[in-house]
């Protein structure tokens, strides 16, 4: 039990802001399963200010914190260290790069000269060793950044919306790119992103916060797929959550009833009244006639809407329910759909997850 | 010329600014980032000689550097000498009356500097003090040396404070404006136009200089 607490990150933090929005976080990080953790969450939902919390850039009202059982910050012994004694290394969303200094003054600011020219060698940054950083591009900044905060040896690192000062072709560049940063230097991440293909992209394990809460934590594709309550899946990108109730139960299949419809999913036990979770990626679309006696969930309706979003295309349904679902354009275009017209809505049974 | 009187003022407001830089850099470092609710009562007090007659500020001054105050009989067991109309006293009222030109042109510069740069240094592990002086002394810089050279000027250009608490004294605590006035009164037009065209030309070269800073016409590096 010691080991396994021995490298833990552990946070339980409650703090109120100003502004009345209180945040009330418990949360367990295996670092040693999870080199990336993506804290995931909308903007206004606390990430930010649970990332300053762990580096120490707020104190919070109530709360304990501990790093591989050193204590960081325990409210009911008043103890809380100062960043400078937690060794948490912090990316701010726009780099905070030092600007009267060169890049080399800023990755060596808090560093020995052999540390900060070996970090420099490894990301790269010979070249701009003399510039200032308003003279980089958002990318290059970042890597001077990380080489900053790795430079001084930090325990742990956070990094805030990484990606986001970046321009969107770069931002998708530097998501991989980012990550092997990451995994190279092994130091345990925490990534705060809103972005949920940087989540997935970027980490192994995610926490999903809403509303100042963490409602969900465990492995990045466990939380996709298994969206513990219909906000976390709303919030993942589960487009439809849709209210059902259980018409019966056999064999391992579960009926649902959605509306007038009904929908077949794997019984995993649950009972009462549930949420069915459908990804619109797993919708499929087909001009044929409904055919009950398919194994499959072959739901009638008709196309609401069609919005082309570059490859894809998102149509919006009426099965006796909104559904979405998300087509290539090309199939959006083969199967000619407008609005009005019927449609067929395709969704395996081992795609429709339960949650209370 | 009253050179004599120049140059007393020179090492006079010299002395100043560099008394008022030592105290004046802490104070305006607690003044914006104090979290305390009462720190507008400082603010207000260092304000204070911007509003307050000289006469006012001298007055008080002169009391409580007086032989029988306690700041007066404590400085009188340590030298020897007494405060009132004597460089050093004269030395301490300017400090005071100076305070507000050099802690808020100061205060302001380090109210710009990003917060997140400091939050960066603390992150880094570079302490305060530290972090004080690498980040935000060099990013103030422009803010530093106009509250400086507002001290020095404000100092050399002083009248009623040192009337009322350093008199009259050649060479001790005749200041440039003392002398003038001296002048003045003894009809000695020429002599004063003189001091009074010197003090004309220093005071708009120092002006322009300070105003050209905060352009930064001269800037330390160009700003983003």
């Amino acid at each position: 039990m010691a080991s396994q607490l021995d490298c833990q990150l552990t946070c339980r933090c409650r703090k109120r802001l100003e502004s009345g929005f209180e945040l009330d976080a418990a949360l367990s990080i295996p670092l040693a399963e999870s080199p990336v953790t993506v804290l995931f969450g909308p903007s206004g939902s606390g990430k930010t200010t649970l990332l300053r919390l762990l580096a120490g850039l707020e104190r919070p009202d109530d709360g304990v914190i501990s790093l591989r059982g050193a204590t960081w910050c325990d409210s009911s012994r008043a103890i809380c260290l100062p960043p400078q004694q937690r060794r948490a290394g912090f990316l701010f969303q726009d780099y905070a790069l030092f600007p009267h200094l060169t890049v080399a003054e800023n990755v060596g600011f808090a560093a020995t000269p052999e540390a900060a020219r070996k970090l420099m060698e490894t990301f790269g940054l010979g070249e701009f060793a003399e510039r200032l950083p308003r003279a980089l591009s958002g990318g290059q900044q970042q890597r001077v950044a990380l080489a900053r905060a790795l430079a001084a040896r930090p325990a742990l690192l956070l990094l805030d919306e990484p990606l986001s000062a970046l321009d969107a072709p770069s931002r998708i560049r530097m998501r991989h790119e980012l990550r092997r940063m990451l995994l190279e230097s092994g130091v345990p991440s925490i990534v705060v992103t809103h972005d949920r293909m940087e989540a997935v992209a970027l980490g192994d394990w995610m926490a999903v916060i809403a509303g100042g809460r963490i409602r969900q934590a465990g492995p990045v594709q466990d939380v996709f797929r298994h969206p513990a309550d219909p906000q976390v899946a709303e919030s993942v990108g589960v487009e439809n959550v849709l209210p059902a109730k259980i018409a019966a139960r056999e064999r391992g299949l579960l009926t649902l009833q959605v509306g007038e419809a009904h929908l077949q999913c794997v019984d995993s036990g649950e009972t009462g009244p549930v949420f069915a979770c459908i990804r619109a990626e797993d919708v499929a679309l087909t001009r044929e006639p409904a055919q009950t006696s398919s194994a499959r969930n072959r739901l009638a309706g008709r196309v609401r809407l069609v919005t082309l979003e570059g490859p894809l295309a998102r149509v919006e349904l009426d099965c006796g329910f909104p559904l979405v679902a998300v087509v290539t354009a090309q199939s959006a275009g083969e199967l000619q759909l407008n609005p009005g017209d019927a449609v067929c809505a395709i969704v395996k049974a081992t795609s429709v997850h339960l949650t209370t | 010329m009253d050179w004599q009187a120049i140059w007393l003022s020179m090492r006079l407001a010299f002395f100043t600014t560099l008394i008022l830089l030592a105290l004046g850099l802490p104070l305006a470092y607690w003044l914006t980032w104090s979290p305390r609710r009462w720190k507008f009562l400082v603010e207000a007090l260092v304000a204070m000689p911007l509003i307050l007659p000289p006469t006012v500020l001298g007055f008080y001054v002169l009391l409580a550097i007086g032989p029988r105050s306690p700041v007066g009989a404590l400085y009188a067991k340590l030298t020897g000498g007494m405060l009132p109309f004597s460089f050093q006293g004269l030395l301490a009222a300017s400090v005071l009356y100076s305070m507000p030109f050099t802690v808020q042109p100061v205060a302001a510069a380090f109210a710009a500097v990003d917060r997140k740069l400091l939050e960066a240094s603390w992150c880094l592990g570079v302490s305060r003090l530290q972090t004080f002086r690498r980040v935000i002394v060099p990013l103030s810089l422009p803010g530093i040396a106009t509250g400086a050279i507002l001290s020095f000027a404000h100092t050399v250009g002083e009248f009623g404070v040192v009337l009322m608490v350093g008199g009259n004294i050649a060479g001790v605590t005749r200041t440039i404006s003392i002398s003038i006035y001296d002048q003045v009164q003894a009809l000695n037009y020429g002599a004063a136009l003189d001091t009074s065209l010197f003090l004309l030309g220093f005071s708009f070269t120092v002006l322009a200089v300070t105003y050209a800073l905060q352009r930064r016409i001269w800037a330390v590096w160009p700003v983003n």
